[in-house]
C-alpha cells in the first residue's frame, strides 16, 4: 500500500505559544483516516498545514512523495470540505460544484456533465440549479462534499463537516460518507471532536491532545488499549484509579486497588510502585462472588443502558454499565454488589 | 425609511397594525415637509416667468427649459437650435463626477479591505480616522485645499525647493484641481459601504476558492467582487450623485472652464444676476438624471435578488 500523505516533525508557532509540537504521522493511499481531539488540540491547525491554509513553521509534508510545504493552496491537489461549508452564495449548487473544474481548465460542458454527476452521487441531482440559501443544511454539506470531490483530489481534507448537522442526519452522513470514500477510493483526512464518529468511520485515528499526537491506531486499538491517562479518559467512558502495581510475572501484574482489592493487568512492562489503571465501566458485571466489591449509590436508566454509580471500599468513584435487558435486575441504591471483571476490563497506562 | 414599520407590524400580528398608522406619523412629515414640498415649489418655479431683480413673477411659462434646450439667437428672432452650452455643462459635470467616483473607487477599495481586514478593536480605530476630516466644515476644507494647491503654496514650494519642478505647477483653476476636491470631499461615503460589505465578507470563502485553484486575482474577480457589489454600487451612487450636484469644489478650486452644474444652478439664486425659474429647471433636469441613475440601480438590484 502506498503512501498518500508523510507528515514529517512538523511545527507550528504562533508567536510565542506552539500549536503542533513536531507531528509525524504516515497517511496511506485510500485510507479513512481521522485526527480526533478536544478543540484546541491542535488537529484543525494540522489540517490547514496539509490544504496550505498556513505554513508549517518546521518539518515537511509529503503527498505521494512530493514535498508540498511551499506550495499555495490553489497549486495543491487536495480539496476541503469546510466546517460552516463556505459555499460561494452568489453561484448556483451547479456552478459551485464544477469551480473546482472550472478552475483547473475544464470546458463548459464536460464541467457540467461532471458537476452533475457529483451532485448525483450526493443525491441532489434535483437541486442542481438552487441557490445554496435555498438548501437545508444537510444539503448544503453534501454539496459541500461533492464540490470538494469534483476535481478528484488525491487526498480529501474533511473539517468537522458533520459538526453542524443535528444528531439523525449526522448518523445517516457518517454512513454516506464512507461508502463515498470507498466507491471513490480516495484517501480521507477526517477531523473531528466527536468520538463516535471517530470510532464508527475510520480505518486508523490520530489521538491529538495540546498539539502533540497521543496514540495512533484503528478503532479497537485506541479504544481497548489507550496508551495513556488522556486517551483512556478521552475516548469512551472509563475508570481511572491510582492503583500499586505489587508485582509482575508472566505479562501480569499484580495491581492493588484504592480499598484493597487485588486484581491482575496484562503489562508489557515491569515497572512496579504507583501506576494508572483504567477498567471500563460495560466490561463488569454483577456476580455472587467476583474481583471486587462496591456499594451502589445511584442507578441511572439511559435507555439501552443502566448505568451504576458506585464506591470502592476506599470510597473512590466507581462507574459500571449494564445493558438493558428483560433479564437484568437492577441492584437497589444502598447495597453492596460483587463484579467480575471480563478478560481486557482492566488496562495498566503508561501515565 | 417607511419601510421598516410596516414589517414590524407583520411581525407583531394583529396587536400592532393599529398603532403603526400613528407611529408613522413623524416619517410622513418629514418626508412631506422636507422633500415633496421643496420638489414641488421647485417644480413649479421652474414654469414661472423671471423678475429681473430675482424670484418669480406667476405667469406660466416654458421659457427656463427653452433656454436651457435652445438658441434663439441674440434677439430670440432666429428659427430655434439646439443652444449647447448648458448641455456641455451638465456633460462635463457627469464626466468629473464619473471620473471621481471611478479615483474613489480606486482608492476606497483597498482602503475599506485594509480596514475590514485589521482586528477587531483597530478597526473601530481606522474608521474613527477616515471619519476625523469631516468635523470641519466641507467650505473650510475646501478653501484649505485651495491653500494647500496654489502657485506659492506648501505643495508648489516644497516641490520647487528639493528642485523636482521649475516653477509652479499650475493646480488650481483646474480638471485636476476640481477632481481632487470631489475626491477628497467624497472618499469616506466610497470607503464606508464597501468597509461595511468586506466586514461581512466570509472569508472563509477566499480559502475554499485557493482550495479549488483559483489563483488571488481569480479569487477577487470570481468571489469576493460579486459577494460584496451591492457596498461598492453604494459607495458609488453615494459618490455620483453629491458629486454631480456639488459647487464647492468647483466654485473655488476650479476656473471658468470647470464649471459644474451645482455652480450654474447656484449662480442663478445669487443677488439680481439670478434667474430662479431657470435654476429651478436645471435643478429639475439635474434631478431627473440622479433619478434615473437611481432607478436602473434599484432595477437591477430587484433583478439580481429575483434571481
Amino acid at each position: 500500500m502506498s503512501t498518500a500523505i508523510d507528515i514529517r516533525n512538523v511545527v507550528k508557532r504562533y508567536g510565542l505559544t506552539t500549536a503542533l509540537h513536531g507531528i509525524s504521522l504516515t497517511i496511506a493511499d485510500n485510507e479513512f483516516f481521522t485526527l480526533l481531539g478536544p478543540s484546541g488540540c491542535g488537529k484543525t491547525t494540522l489540517l490547514r498545514c496539509i490544504a496550505g491554509f498556513e505554513d508549517v513553521s518546521e518539518g515537511d509534508i509529503q503527498l505521494f512523495g512530493q514535498n508540498i510545504a511551499g506550495l499555495e493552496p490553489n497549486q495543491r491537489p487536495v480539496n476541503t470540505v469546510f466546517q460552516q461549508y463556505a459555499l460561494f452564495p452568489h453561484m448556483s449548487v451547479v456552478d459551485n460544484v464544477a469551480f473546482g473544474l472550472k478552475m483547473k481548465g475544464v470546458g463548459p460542458e464536460d464541467r457540467r456533465r461532471r458537476a452533475g454527476k457529483m451532485l448525483e452521487m450526493v443525491h441532489l441531482s434535483a437541486f442542481a440549479d438552487r441557490m445554496p440559501a435555498q438548501l437545508s443544511g444537510g444539503q448544503q454539506q453534501r454539496v459541500a462534499l461533492a464540490r470538494a470531490l469534483a476535481p478528484e483530489p488525491k487526498v480529501l481534507l474533511l473539517d468537522e463537516p458533520l459538526s453542524a448537522l443535528d444528531l439523525k442526519l449526522r448518523q445517516a452522513m457518517r454512513v454516506e460518507l464512507k461508502s463515498l470514500q470507498e466507491e471513490t477510493g480516495i484517501t480521507f483526512i477526517f477531523v473531528t471532536h466527536d468520538q463516535e464518529e471517530a470510532l464508527t468511520m475510520s480505518d486508523r485515528i490520530a489521538v491529538m491532545s495540546q498539539g502533540h499526537v497521543q496514540q495512533v491506531g484503528t478503532a479497537r486499538d485506541i479504544y481497548e488499549a489507550p496508551v495513556n491517562r488522556f486517551v483512556a479518559d478521552f475516548i469512551g467512558e472509563t475508570n481511572l484509579l491510582d492503583v500499586t502495581v505489587e508485582s509482575v510475572s508472566g505479562g501480569q501484574a499484580r495491581v492493588i486497588l484504592p480499598g484493597g482489592h487485588v486484581i491482575l493487568c496484562p503489562t508489557t512492562g515491569d515497572g512496579l510502585g504507583r501506576h494508572l489503571v483504567s477498567i471500563r465501566p460495560e466490561r463488569l458485571s454483577i456476580v455472587a462472588d467476583g474481583d471486587l466489591d462496591v456499594l451502589v449509590e445511584r442507578v441511572v436508566y439511559l435507555g439501552t443502558d443502566l448505568q451504576l454509580l458506585t464506591r470502592l471500599p476506599g470510597g473512590e468513584e466507581f462507574h459500571v454499565r449494564l445493558q438493558n435487558s428483560a433479564r437484568t435486575q437492577p441492584p437497589a441504591p444502598g447495597n453492596r454488589v460483587s463484579l467480575h471483571l471480563e478478560e481486557g476490563a482492566a488496562r495498566l497506562l503508561s501515565d | 425609511m417607511a419601510g421598516t414599520a410596516p414589517k414590524a407590524g407583520k411581525e407583531g400580528g394583529t396587536g400592532y397594525r393599529g398603532i403603526v398608522g400613528p407611529l408613522l406619523l413623524p416619517t410622513w412629515v418629514m418626508v412631506g415637509v422636507f422633500m415633496v414640498i421643496p420638489v414641488l415649489l421647485m417644480a413649479v418655479y421652474s414654469f414661472l416667468t423671471k423678475e429681473f431683480r430675482g424670484g418669480v413673477i406667476w405667469d406660466f411659462t416654458l421659457a427656463a427649459y427653452d433656454q436651457f434646450f435652445l438658441s434663439r439667437g441674440l434677439f430670440g428672432d432666429e428659427p430655434p437650435r439646439i443652444e449647447w452650452t448648458y448641455i456641455s455643462i451638465f456633460w462635463r459635470s457627469i464626466w468629473q463626477a464619473a471620473l471621481a467616483t471611478l479615483v474613489c473607487l480606486i482608492v476606497g477599495f483597498p482602503t475599506a479591505w485594509f480596514i475590514a481586514t485589521r482586528p477587531a478593536r483597530s478597526r473601530a480605530v481606522w474608521l474613527f480616522l477616515i471619519t476625523v476630516p469631516y468635523w470641519v466644515n466641507l467650505l473650510i476644507r475646501t478653501v484649505s485645499l485651495k491653500f494647500l494647491i496654489r502657485d506659492n503654496g506648501p505643495l508648489n514650494e516644497s516641490l520647487m525647493s528639493i528642485g523636482l519642478i521649475d516653477g509652479p505647477l499650475p493646480l488650481v483653476n483646474t480638471n485636476l484641481a476640481v477632481q481632487l476636491g470631489l475626491f477628497y470631499s467624497y472618499l469616506p461615503f466610497m470607503v464606508l459601504p464597501i468597509y461595511a460589505a468586506v466586514e461581512r465578507y466570509n472569508f472563509a470563502l477566499s480559502e475554499a476558492a485557493a482550495d479549488l485553484y483559483a489563483s488571488r486575482w481569480v479569487t477577487l474577480w470570481e468571489i469576493v467582487l460579486p459577494i460584496v457589489k451591492p457596498g461598492i454600487i453604494a459607495g458609488c451612487i453615494l459618490v455620483f450623485v453629491p458629486s454631480l450636484g456639488a459647487f464647492l469644489a468647483p466654485d473655488l478650486l476650479g476656473g471658468a472652464k470647470t464649471f459644474m452644474i451645482g455652480s450654474l444652478i447656484d449662480e442663478q439664486f445669487r443677488g439680481s444676476q439670478g434667474n430662479w425659474p431657470f435654476g429651478a429647471a436645471a435643478a429639475m433636469i439635474l434631478m431627473t438624471l440622479v433619478m434615473i441613475v437611481l432607478l436602473a440601480y434599484a432595477r437591477a438590484q430587484a433583478k439580481s435578488e429575483a434571481r
